[in-house]
């Protein structure tokens, strides 16, 4: 069989393929901002050496990591409805799934990231006479944050090409937006492969960004 | 609130007659035979496609740390290539794509694709812990093995790999234990695996709760199980006063 991308015109993509597009970065962005918010949490908690804080953020870290992702998506698409008795549609139930699924893996570097900064640095803090809520504002989190700026984001691309995924509940993504396009023109070979140079160019680009960041950051410090 | 049925996993897939012991005989099949079955198939992808990912991933991460800038550059676009595609889109372009492409594919079964595909997108994540393993050795274990006349090929095989290999192994644990949650985007491509038997055994039955229940628990399972098989690797091959030794 012969390619032909001739089917491939502004008209088509402005509307099918920029809609998903536009839905994958909002539910990266989501997920990444609630994800980073929720997994400092959750790392802060782990830390806190209090027990009844550290093991209900530990269980919750640990099961979201063993799960499948497309387990996630399915079992958040089927509970939130029977939790609050109507359903929120794919794309909203994918953004709750995404956050939280996210927040763990969030919470594991955050967790590193925090763990990076050196205890003399918290001591100083204390020394000073600054709170516990106060050292950590002021000094460990925006340290750690720095610290861990080019691996949140290598996991930011990992769960932009996730975003994928959302295909088992059938919401309108990248993806799918190439998908029913391919359909449309009964040209689904050729769709599929500009698909996946789209997703290539987004995420190789972001990649060699994090890289030359990188290299700034290793530079300054 | 919630009212359980777990008899719904004894029932017969087409005649929803409840079955005494719940494993079907003769034809029929209940829906924990199915389950069993599926998982059996995540089970195979992701042995498999572990197999092919540590073949070709090691390789690529071998090529990436040789002199030769050629075999560098190939290792290096290999890695690229498959680490920045969705996994989705992936094993659409090996089952949708390719075969239209090439027609002998054709006759290639779905599985073996799903197979390929995983291995591969695995394998760029391999390349890199491989590197990073070989990497992590001092340059003079290198020029140790050449000076003592060992050809590269050699000192890869008797002073680098052993070595390297040792260091990966817990990264390459947590690799393996991602295969297994990775098989479940397979049933995009309609593989009868745990995923696939949540969705549609969720739907005939209409308990999906007790139906998810299950195939998470046995991701579970499996996850583990991968994660203690690793550990007893790790302590076996352990070498004495080295790296991570007790």
């Amino acid at each position: 069989m012969t390619l032909d991308f001739s089917f491939l015109s502004w008209g088509v993509v402005s509307s099918f393929v920029i809609k998903g597009l536009i839905f994958s970065v909002q539910l990266t962005l989501v997920a990444m901002i609630g994800g980073i918010v929720l997994g400092t949490a959750l790392a802060l908690m782990r830390l806190s050496g209090k027990r009844w804080l550290v093991a209900p953020a530990a269980f919750y870290v640990n099961t979201m990591r063993s799960i499948p992702l497309v387990m996630v998506i399915l079992w958040f698409f089927l509970l939130i409805p029977l939790l609050l008795g109507k359903p929120l549609g794919a794309e909203v139930s994918a953004m709750v799934t995404f956050t939280l699924f996210e927040a763990a893996y969030f919470s594991e570097i955050m967790r590193a990231g925090i763990q990076s900064v050196s205890k003399g640095q918290v001591h100083a803090g204390y020394a000073v006479g600054m709170t516990y809520p106060q050292t950590m504002q002021l000094i460990v989190l925006p340290q750690a944050f720095r610290n861990m700026l080019p691996v949140l984001l290598t996991q930011t691309i990992i769960l932009f090409q996730d975003t994928s995924l959302v295909y088992a509940i059938g919401a309108y993504d990248l993806l799918k937006g190439f998908e029913i396009a391919g359909k449309n023109f009964n040209r689904p070979v050729e769709t599929y492969l500009v698909a996946a140079c789209v997703y290539f160019v987004i995420c190789f680009s972001l990649s060699m960004t994090v890289r030359q960041l990188q290299n700034k950051i290793a530079i300054i410090r | 609130m919630v009212t359980w049925d777990w008899q719904v996993f004894c029932k017969e897939t087409t005649s929803g007659d409840i079955i005494s012991g719940c494993f079907g005989r003769g034809g029929d099949i209940t829906y924990l035979d199915w389950l069993f079955s599926a998982w059996g198939w995540t089970l195979s992808v992701a042995v498999f496609a572990l197999v092919v990912a540590l073949f070709v991933g090691s390789l690529m991460g071998i090529l990436r740390t040789v002199p030769d800038k050629r075999l560098v550059f190939l290792g290096n676009v290999w890695t690229e290539l498959f680490r920045n595609i969705p996994l989705l889109v992936q094993i659409f372009l090996w089952y949708h794509v390719l075969p239209s492409l090439f027609t002998s594919l054709r006759s290639v079964p779905s599985f073996v694709l799903v197979v390929v595909a995983l291995g591969f997108f695995t394998s760029a994540r391999i390349s890199e812990q491989v590197k990073a393993g070989i990497q992590a050795l001092p340059n003079g274990q290198r020029y140790a093995g050449l000076a003592m006349g060992l050809t590269l090929p050699q000192t890869y095989r008797f002073v680098l790999l052993p070595m390297a290999f040792r260091i990966v192994i817990p990264p390459l644990t947590s690799e393996s234990m991602n295969i297994v949650k990775n098989s479940s985007v397979a049933f995009a491509v309609s593989i009868a695996e745990l995923t696939m038997f949540a969705m549609q055994a969720g739907e005939e039955t209409s308990r999906n709760v007790e139906m998810y229940l299950a195939v998470t628990a046995l991701y579970f399972v499996s996850a583990f199980s991968v994660n203690r098989l690793a550990l007893v690797i790790e302590n076996r091959v352990r070498v004495p006063g080295m790296i991570g030794a007790k």
